[in-house]
């Protein structure tokens, strides 16, 4: 079995965020970068695959030179090998260009599983796992907590609102969007952080996978017109006085909004 | 407690550290964070307890004898080493002193000393944190002075007879395996003693006010008889435990930093927060005074560390160099945590925060592996070629 898993790397959840001065996006000079944090558990979900029987696992990314240090990352975690798309105008593409990089690698590698996460940290668009699956031809399914692979199928288990399972299985190939805290992610070992130097990382282009003139800033159909940060509100009021009174003024407030 | 953020003011993660170094430290440093972090209040008030629960995962994660290579080990470089202690001991001294004894003092003698028979049978399962060892070297009559050991070992036909008392032991009631140094007719020589010998006993020291989180022990060896194959048959004289004190206080150097680092995070993040006559305490001239004080001191630390790391991976590692080191990065280390706790007011005396319990566990790191007086003695000596009394 073949399985590849896709990788953002976005903004350390604590780093300080500043809008670029052209305001198109933020500054990414001086702040760390990780995993997405959705994509993490798509990591860890296949490296179980992995884990249960023979498993090649194949981690994708696009971005620029930094990237490689999250490829790395999955390398050490016990990935086999790794993509990477570097590529300027990769990175400029809207969600559909880079669904449509990504497939272009799909075709390539042919895997019987792809994981995403089931959006990123950063854009927040969950629109990619959809894309990715339609143009690879594959069924797909969102929201999965949980997946065991038999030879012919996957099947797995999905979160619903309201604290609702539901099991759906689906004929391989397909693609599965992992959501947060379906797993207990390892760390990447220090042993396998020392093998994954041996590890190849192929990098590519847009142009290299045939996909050149569809994606980037040109073709892009959504385009991100500002970034910025919201004014502050001065709607606030501050209750003074001593931590009984103040306590008595909010109770009075909490009973003029008629919660309780 | 806030996300740590560790100081890095001339640039090091960028300009001096390989990439597969920073993943090294990253990955470490989340683990602690994540892992560890939870548990440290747990065990600093008990008087002397290691979270153990723990050691199947640091074993995973190729925490033990990391920097040796085979049998299981990680095979890092010293500088990723180093960068794994400084992670370690900034979450606590006995966090870093668990792999520290772990690695440095009992995997390293085995590794170097060791017959190939030995470390077949002690290094895998050291590195899977299924053997745990403990050091025996200092007494309770006598510390830095190795010479005044008292503890003997005879020959008997074809075991050895042990008979002493080992104290200061780090991990000593926990430990399945014992490195004893013992004198010999034909000198101070090392021995691999089961814990569970008849005449071997060990006894916790309670009452400390350092190190509350590392269990520490005296060892107790009464007519401990041990086959002849358990000699270390490559260290004879005090040569021995001293390559492996380099190697331990190598990586407290770094450990130390980790320790400075951490109480230089916690003071910024406070004196940012602390509202004091109208503004934050950080805006004050006697706060930052203290805190450019700190991050030139870390900064500094860091550059020792790092350049006698690659030094060591270089093979041209003298150890006075690491005698400064573990000097220096210790001594500023304790200076940094005391003036933390003095900045915290009088939160710095609660155990919610955590300058007051690297302080504490500072004095230890401080008096351990070499006193510091004993490490000036030695650059002393280099630097003249006299012995000083």
């Amino acid at each position: 079995m073949k399985v590849m898993v896709c990788l953002k790397q976005v903004p350390h959840q604590d780093a300080r965020l500043d809008v670029a001065a052209d305001g198109s996006w933020i500054q990414e000079d001086n702040i760390k970068f990780e995993i997405n944090s959705y994509d993490t558990y798509a990591l860890e979900e296949a490296l179980r695959a992995k884990d249960a029987g023979e498993a090649e696992v194949v981690v994708v990314s696009i971005g620029p030179d930094r990237v490689t240090q999250a490829l790395r990352t999955a390398l050490g975690m016990g990935a086999d090998r790794a993509v990477h798309v570097k590529d300027p105008e990769a990175d400029a593409s809207d969600s559909l260009g880079k669904a449509k990089i990504l497939a272009a690698i799909a075709k390539q590698e042919e895997p019987d599983v792809i994981y995403c996460g089931l959006m990123a940290d950063d854009g927040n668009f969950s629109a990619i796992p959809p894309m990715l699956a339609e143009l690879a031809g594959m069924p797909s399914a969102t929201g999965v907590i949980s997946s065991e692979a038999s030879d012919t199928s996957i099947t797995v288990r999905r979160e619903l609102e309201g604290g609702c399972r539901e099991v759906v299985e689906l004929p391989r190939p397909c693609l599965l969007a992992i959501q947060t805290g379906a797993n207990q992610v390892r760390y990447a070992s220090l042993k396998g952080i020392m093998q994954a130097k041996k590890k190849p990382v192929d990098v590519k282009t847009a142009a290299d996978l045939g996909v050149g003139e569809q994606v980037g800033a040109g073709a892009a159909k959504v385009k991100i017109n500002k970034i910025y940060i919201p004014p502050k509100s001065d709607q606030a009021e501050l209750l003074e006085g001593s931590t009984d009174e103040i306590v008595t003024q909010l109770v009075g407030k909490i009973r003029e909004l008629g919660v309780l | 407690m806030a996300e740590y953020t560790s100081p890095d003011f001339l640039l090091l993660d960028d300009t001096q550290l390989s990439q597969e170094e920073r993943l090294v430290r990253d990955s470490v440093r989340e683990w602690v964070s994540k892992e560890f972090m939870p548990h440290i209040q747990e065990h600093i008030r008990q008087d002397g307890s290691f979270p153990m629960g723990l050691v199947p995962q640091i074993a995973e994660l190729g925490m033990f004898g990391a920097n040796l290579q085979g049998y299981g080990c990680a095979g890092m470089n010293n500088v990723a080493y180093g960068l794994l202690m400084q992670e370690l001991e900034r979450g606590d001294s006995g966090l870093r002193s668990f792999a520290s004894v772990q690695g440095s003092l009992c995997m390293y003698p085995i590794y170097t000393y060791g017959s190939d028979e030995q470390k077949e049978r002690w290094l895998p399962e050291m590195a899977a944190g299924r053997v745990i060892g403990c050091f025996g070297l200092t007494e309770p009559d006598f510390g830095s002075f190795v010479s005044g050991m008292a503890t003997r070992a005879e020959k008997k036909r074809d075991t050895w007879v042990i008979n002493g008392v080992k104290r200061w032991i780090t991990n000593g009631s926990l430990a399945q395996l014992a490195i004893v140094w013992a004198n010999t007719e034909e000198g101070v020589k090392g021995f691999l003693v089961e814990t569970d010998r008849p005449g071997f006993e060990a006894r916790d020291i309670k009452g400390k006010f350092s190190l509350r989180a590392s269990v520490t022990s005296e060892l107790y060896l009464e007519d401990v008889e041990v086959p002849a194959n358990s000699e270390l048959p490559g260290a004879t004289g005090l040569s021995g435990p001293l390559g492996c004190l380099t190697q331990a206080r190598y990586g407290i150097a770094w450990g130390a930093t980790g320790a400075g680092m951490a109480c230089y995070d916690e003071v910024v993040q406070y004196t940012r927060d602390r509202v004091v006559q109208g503004g934050p305490l950080a805006g004050k001239q006697l706060t930052q005074q203290k805190l450019a004080w700190m991050l030139t001191e870390i900064t500094k630390a860091q550059l020792l560390a790092l350049q006698v790391g690659r030094l060591k991976d270089a093979g041209k590692l003298h150890h006075a160099m690491v005698s400064m080191i573990k000097r220096n990065n210790v001594d500023v280390a304790l200076q940094i945590a005391r003036e933390a706790r003095d900045l915290l007011g009088a939160n710095g005396i609660v155990d919610d925060y955590q300058s007051m319990r690297h302080m504490m566990n500072l004095e230890t790191v401080r008096t351990y592996e070499g006193t510091h007086d004993i490490h000036t003695l030695i650059l002393g000596e280099h630097i003249t070629g006299l012995r000083a009394l």
